[in-house]
């Protein structure tokens, strides 16, 4: 059963490329969310801006029903791409969390009213065998900022979302998030 | 309690329609809707069962009605313009008396419009898209879990009355995920069905049409059709009331927006206002009495329908308000939804709420 907890609910915006694997960062988080009991939801962007290589979605963890699966400030952005970085930024909650891939979003004003979460993602996940596994740091670092569920629960959610013949990339996938969580 | 798992409501109503015993589906694919017909193309032949990806929206419509003439669950499913093309087929089902469910995953228009979620379509499904007297049970689903729950609802009611039933949806139910408690398939009630068409030996022939050149055969089996409608108004409405037992504002409002409605309630009590929200469940039968009921309430000062339209269901809103009360519209459309404070501030802004 899930306690009642300030942290909750739990906004989260997560945009960039399409490919990024931005869409499964946000089902990763809602499945360790709902393993932890919580109500979850996932929306992801479907219309033509998906057509112009951007994705994004939106993920509430909660301790009470959810309204809208859509909002519009969110409590923590997690932006892999400098355009996700432009329209995303403004719309953050003051005191939140913006984690985001520094390798490859610069020349962008932070915000001094938030904490700016600066990773070298790209880097981080070629150090450890693929580029892909760059969603797998900031999400890391997502649940080592927000504390919204714990290592186990990512780790069963990790493994459940992975289909039987990728169950092999899971130990580099789980790196990935250690490294990521070492950003606070 | 069976446990959860993570869905995308397209998926949980496909899912959702093979626990509730249906093996035939036919379709024609279009987006928001197009994740429902790609699930079951995948797990319908492991099922023994049968997925057509027709060669339109016409075609569709009429294989719905030629499999359920022989009584077997049969759905289609689309999005506006597809169910625009169905209507004939639809009208004729009504007519004909057979069971299916069809399933809108509304999206904005009027014309091929956008791919983005509305509630436009709620005069074509509640009034009768297709021409004739008819009626259709058109029920509104406000989550996944109830996209699961109506789908096995939708079987139930259509097998139960022989009439078509319809599932209003929208864009962002059919895309979004949540957690869903499947539906138990030994809760699935049977039906027996001694009208359908599976052979006449050692009895008599049935007859699945609908057509009836006599007009007075016509009138007689229209009055057939509405004594059953009225049975259904009696019987199966469903609507939900929250934070109506002391508002002095109460907003009507279905589906996904309903969702958002609910959070404006939450922050209205913040703010000292004192709003409520009545959600059909059911669009037809549409909850007439409730609303009457607030109208009469000495707490209650006005009325507003919210919707993703220019102002449909607003009108069944005023007949059941029947002038008590004011009756105001909040409403996006094209595909635009409103944020929780938005339609907050437009509930204080029409009744000059400070």
């Amino acid at each position: 059963m899930s306690k009642k907890n300030n942290k909750f609910p739990l906004n989260l915006v997560i945009a960039g490329f399409g490919g990024q694997g931005v869409l499964l960062a946000g089902k990763l988080i809602a499945e360790a969310g709902l393993h932890e009991g919580r109500e979850v939801s996932w929306i992801p962007s479907y219309g033509p801006e998906m057509r112009g290589g951007t994705a994004n979605c939106t993920v509430i963890l909660s301790d009470s029903e959810i309204g809208s699966p859509v909002v519009e400030n969110p409590d923590v952005l997690m932006i892999l791409n400098r355009p996700s970085m432009d329209k995303f930024l403004p719309s953050l909650k003051k005191d939140g969390i913006c984690i985001y891939n520094k390798s490859i979003i610069e020349g962008f004003t932070p915000r001094s009213d938030v904490k700016m979460i600066a990773i070298p993602a790209s880097e981080i996940a070629d150090k450890i065998g693929s580029t892909k596994l760059l969603n797998m740091v900031l999400v890391g670092s997502f649940m080592a900022n927000s504390k919204a569920f714990s290592e186990e629960s990512l780790a069963y959610a990790l493994k459940k979302s992975t289909s039987a013949k990728h169950q092999n990339l899971l130990p580099l996938n789980e790196k990935a998030i250690l490294e990521g969580a070492k950003y606070i | 309690m069976a446990s959860k798992v993570l869905m995308k409501g397209n998926e949980a109503i496909g899912e959702a329609a093979m626990i509730a015993g249906c093996r035939h589906y036919f379709g024609y694919p279009i987006t928001p809707q197009s994740e429902l017909p790609a699930y079951l193309a995948k797990h319908m032949p492991k099922r023994d069962g049968v997925f057509v990806q027709a060669e339109s929206e016409v075609a569709a419509i009429n294989m719905v009605y030629g499999s359920g003439g022989t009584g077997v669950r049969v759905m289609t499913s689309s999005s506006s313009p597809g169910i625009s093309l169905k209507q004939e087929g639809i009208s004729y089902i009504a007519c004909a008396e057979v069971p299916c469910l069809i399933v809108n995953v509304v999206r904005g228009g009027p014309g091929l419009g956008n791919i983005a979620p509305a509630q436009s379509d709620y005069f074509q499904a509640v009034k009768g898209g297709g021409h004739g007297d008819y009626k259709l049970i058109v029920l509104s689903p406000s989550s996944v879990q109830e996209m699961a729950d109506f789908t096995v609802l939708g079987f139930d009611l259509a097998d139960k009355y022989r009439t078509p039933v319809m599932m209003l949806s929208d864009g962002y139910l059919g895309q979004m995920m949540e957690p869903v408690a499947l539906p138990e398939a030994t809760n699935i009630k049977k039906y027996d069905k001694p009208w359908a068409t599976i052979g006449a030996r050692g009895r008599g022939q049935n007859l699945i049409s609908s057509i009836h050149l006599v007009p007075e055969d016509m009138e007689k089996h229209i009055e057939h059709l509405y004594k059953k409608y009225a049975e259904i108004e009696k019987n199966e409405l469903l609507y939900e009331e929250y934070q109506c037992g002391d508002a002095e504002y109460v907003m009507v409002s279905y589906g996904i927006t309903a969702r958002i409605c609910k959070t404006a309630c939450v922050m209205a009590r913040e703010q000292g206002i004192k709003l409520g929200l009545l959600r059909p469940k059911t669009l037809w039968p549409f909850p007439k009495m409730p609303i009457s009921k607030l109208a009469q309430s000495k707490n209650v000062k006005g009325f507003i329908s919210v919707e993703l339209s220019t102002g449909q269901m607003i009108e069944d809103v005023r007949l059941a308000v029947n002038g008590l009360k004011p009756v105001e519209l909040f409403g996006r459309t094209g595909g635009v939804v409103p944020t929780p404070n938005e339609v907050l501030t437009n509930v204080k802004r029409l009744f000059s709420i400070k």
